[in-house]
């Protein structure tokens, strides 16, 4: 069962690795979805074989929520907002999926220094979460149009998740799903804006949103 | 009958997506602000005896304190909202800034999102579980989005992208800071206390200290986000200022605390866990640097609403230091929260009023507003002394007892920057608001219609009353609502 979660893990790093070096927000959006099939896997793993109705829900959740709804959302905004289909950064490609490499072994030295956990959990588990993490950053602050800043937002958001339910397992049913519907909402709303900002702008480059400032 | 508190204003605002007759949707609004604000006092003068739902809802004092504010302000800005809701004109109009055509959002979903927003603020009040408040907190995020976009125009919109991204993320990262928090919960065998604020509190002495202050970290820095705290502010000035008045006051007087109520219930643990120093540290230290960058801001300010958001960003600062500092600061900060809620809603909605009659949000551009708007004038210069804690309002009281506990606790150099900044602060506002009450009016001759009507002009009044009275005389049970609040973070 460890094997099989730490090869989910390393699954989960490679999707990581693609989004933050793929030009095409058409593959992007597939390879989202894959992270999020990915995460309910996980979420099995770690429950060490033990099934209960409580996880089952949570996996059942995850996976048609991160794997199947928020993929459709985000395609239908793009098609209903008319955006091109290339990602265009701020930070090359190639530059990017550097940043996205070495943040690896840094998530790997700091989750050394952090304070010793339960053995039980896979070693793997805290340096994955906190790399999605700072993938999730690099999205949000390196690229130009709205909708990659939604991925950003959701790689964050999943990395967050990893470390969730590895670490936290006393959060109760009822606040998982509330968690899970909030993202969702969140997402929902994020679509909405991000028509509204192509009618109102005719593009969705988050850069030329400046007309605020001091 | 906590249930009650939140399931209310989510009904309410469900019927009200799909209510058709403008007046009965309006007076949904009223009705629903109403029985909020009956079953607030309710639980007020009789408190439930016990938690409900496993203690996921569980209202002590601290959250009796914020319920209270919330409630109080929803009622005014629902009063003051069917007001606005009648003069705004629902047909394409020109924007005044840039001169483009807008429309509203349709009022259904205005009223529906305005009714949701106040229940997710009641579920992070009532909320006695970490995973909860944190569902509420984000769930504000979104409720109140729409709100910020009700004048479709790139502006707001472009506020409403930034408040929606950044709060977002923020808030993830206070999510975080709760999955840490559950391993400093957690033994080593394996046995977990389960994240309740009341659980943690009474069992603190087992937790994981480092853990705990790690994620403690995540959680200010997320929730601090969404509070205004600088330098987390960026997306503040915009969201205030581009939303309608009715819904900037909300934001700033109730939403903001409402963030700040959720760094509390942690910050409540620290202390229980012995390691309160550390919490109280970093909240001094960003208390004073929001007062710092809200100070640079507010001079030469151009745009009065946005000079009201900066206010806002030194108020939570404020905030921040009086529990930072701690003893009798933390019962000054509890004071200033109520106070501060009360005085920057007043502002807004008067700014509302202000806007509607001159069209602009320049404060060079308006002039002689005690001629043309007398009552909304005089409201805003007493809002102005008001909120620059000018004796005899409330705000003079709360901010004294936080210099006091400062000079207490031998914080000299925090003293001087605390009162530095006051000073500056007040200067850059009084340029902007005698500026603007006073002279010969800026608007034509014949456009003098009488413009103030009750609903425009009630809720504020109210409001300035209370901040009036507070100054001069606390209630014994307020009083006695304060002193409990503070106890629960360790000071007095």
């Amino acid at each position: 069962m460890q094997a099989w979660t730490d090869l989910i893990l390393i699954a989960i790093v490679l999707t990581n690795l693609a989004l933050s070096g793929l030009g095409s927000l058409g593959t992007c959006i597939h390879v989202m979805a894959l992270q999020g099939v990915l995460l309910g896997l996980v979420t099995v793993g770690v429950q060490q074989g033990a099934v209960s109705l409580h996880g089952l829900v949570l996996v059942t959740g995850t996976v048609v929520i991160k794997g199947f709804v928020f993929p459709k959302l985000l395609r239908r905004a793009i098609r209903e907002a008319n955006i091109r289909q290339e990602v265009e950064p701020f930070v090359g490609f190639s530059s990017s999926l550097l940043i996205g490499t070495l943040s690896l072994p840094l998530a790997m030295w700091l989750s050394s220094r952090l304070p010793p956990i339960d053995p039980g959990v896979p070693s793997l588990l805290v340096p994955v979460s906190l790399h999605a993490i700072f993938v999730g950053l690099l999205l949000i602050v390196s690229r130009r149009k709205a909708v990659t800043q939604v991925l950003g937002y959701l790689a964050l958001e999943n990395g967050i998740f990893v470390f969730g339910v590895g670490l936290a397992r006393q959060a109760t049913l009822l606040v998982e799903m509330g968690i899970l519907l909030d993202v969702f909402v969140a997402v929902f709303v994020m679509g909405i804006a991000i028509f509204h900002i192509s009618r109102e702008f005719d593009h969705i480059d988050t850069d030329q949103l400046s007309l605020l400032k001091e | 009958m906590l249930a009650a508190l939140f399931f209310v204003p989510v009904l309410a605002g469900l019927a009200a997506f799909v209510i058709r007759s403008h007046p009965v949707r309006r007076s949904v609004l009223l009705a629903a602000a109403v029985a909020h604000t009956a079953l607030t006092v309710r639980v007020w003068l009789r408190p439930p005896a016990s938690p409900v739902f496993d203690g996921l809802l569980h209202l002590d004092e601290l959250g009796m304190l914020f319920l209270g504010i919330t409630s109080l302000l929803f009622l005014a800005a629902a009063i003051y909202g069917v007001g606005y809701l009648r003069r705004e004109n629902p047909e394409p109009r020109q924007d005044f800034e840039e001169g483009l055509l807008f429309v509203n959002a349709p009022e259904g979903i205005f009223t529906g999102c305005l009714l949701l927003f106040l229940a997710m603020m009641t579920l992070v009040c009532l909320s006695g579980h970490f995973g909860l408040t944190w569902v509420g907190v984000e769930a504000t995020t979104l409720a109140s989005a729409p709100l910020i976009y009700f004048h479709r125009h790139t502006r707001s919109l472009e506020a409403t992208w930034k408040y929606l991204l950044i709060c977002s993320v923020g808030i993830a990262l206070a999510l975080l800071g709760i999955f840490i928090a559950c391993i400093a919960a957690t033994d080593a065998n394996g046995a977990t206390i389960p994240l309740l604020t009341a659980e943690l509190v009474r069992r603190a002495s087992s937790l994981n200290q480092v853990w705990l202050k790690i994620g403690f970290v995540f959680l200010l820095v997320g929730y601090g986000t969404k509070m205004g705290l600088a330098p987390l502010h960026t997306w503040l000035p915009d969201a205030h200022s581009e939303s309608p008045s009715v819904v900037s006051a909300l934001l700033s007087g109730a939403l903001l605390n409402c963030a700040f109520l959720s760094i509390l219930r942690m910050h409540q643990v620290l202390v229980a866990a012995g390691c309160g120093a550390f919490g109280q540290d970093l909240l001094v230290l960003l208390g004073l640097i929001s007062m710092g960058v809200a100070a640079i801001f507010i001079i030469g300010q151009q745009d009065f609403k946005r000079l009201l958001a900066y206010s806002s960003v030194e108020h939570v600062g404020i905030l921040a230091l009086g529990v930072g500092l701690g003893g009798v600061g933390v019962y000054g900060s509890m004071l200033h929260a109520v106070n501060h809620s009360m005085t920057k809603a007043m502002l807004f909605l008067v700014a509302g009023n202000i806007l509607a009659a001159y069209g602009t949000k320049s404060c060079m551009q308006v002039r002689g507003v005690l001629s043309v708007l007398p009552i909304s004038a005089v409201l805003w210069l007493a809002g102005f002394l008001a909120v620059t804690g000018s004796p005899p309002f409330g705000m003079f009281l709360s901010e004294l007892t936080i210099l006091k506990a400062a000079l207490d606790q031998g914080h000299i150099l925090a003293a001087v920057l605390y009162l530095v900044f006051l000073g500056m602060i007040f200067v850059g506002m009084a340029s902007v608001f005698l500026g603007m009450a006073q002279g010969e009016s800026s608007l034509p001759e014949d456009t003098r219609t009488p413009r103030e009507t009750v609903l425009s002009i009630l809720s504020p009044a109210v409001l300035g009353l209370i901040v009036l009275v507070l100054g001069l005389w606390i209630p014994a049970p307020v009083q006695n609502l304060l002193q409990q609040a503070a106890k629960a973070l360790g000071g007095f």
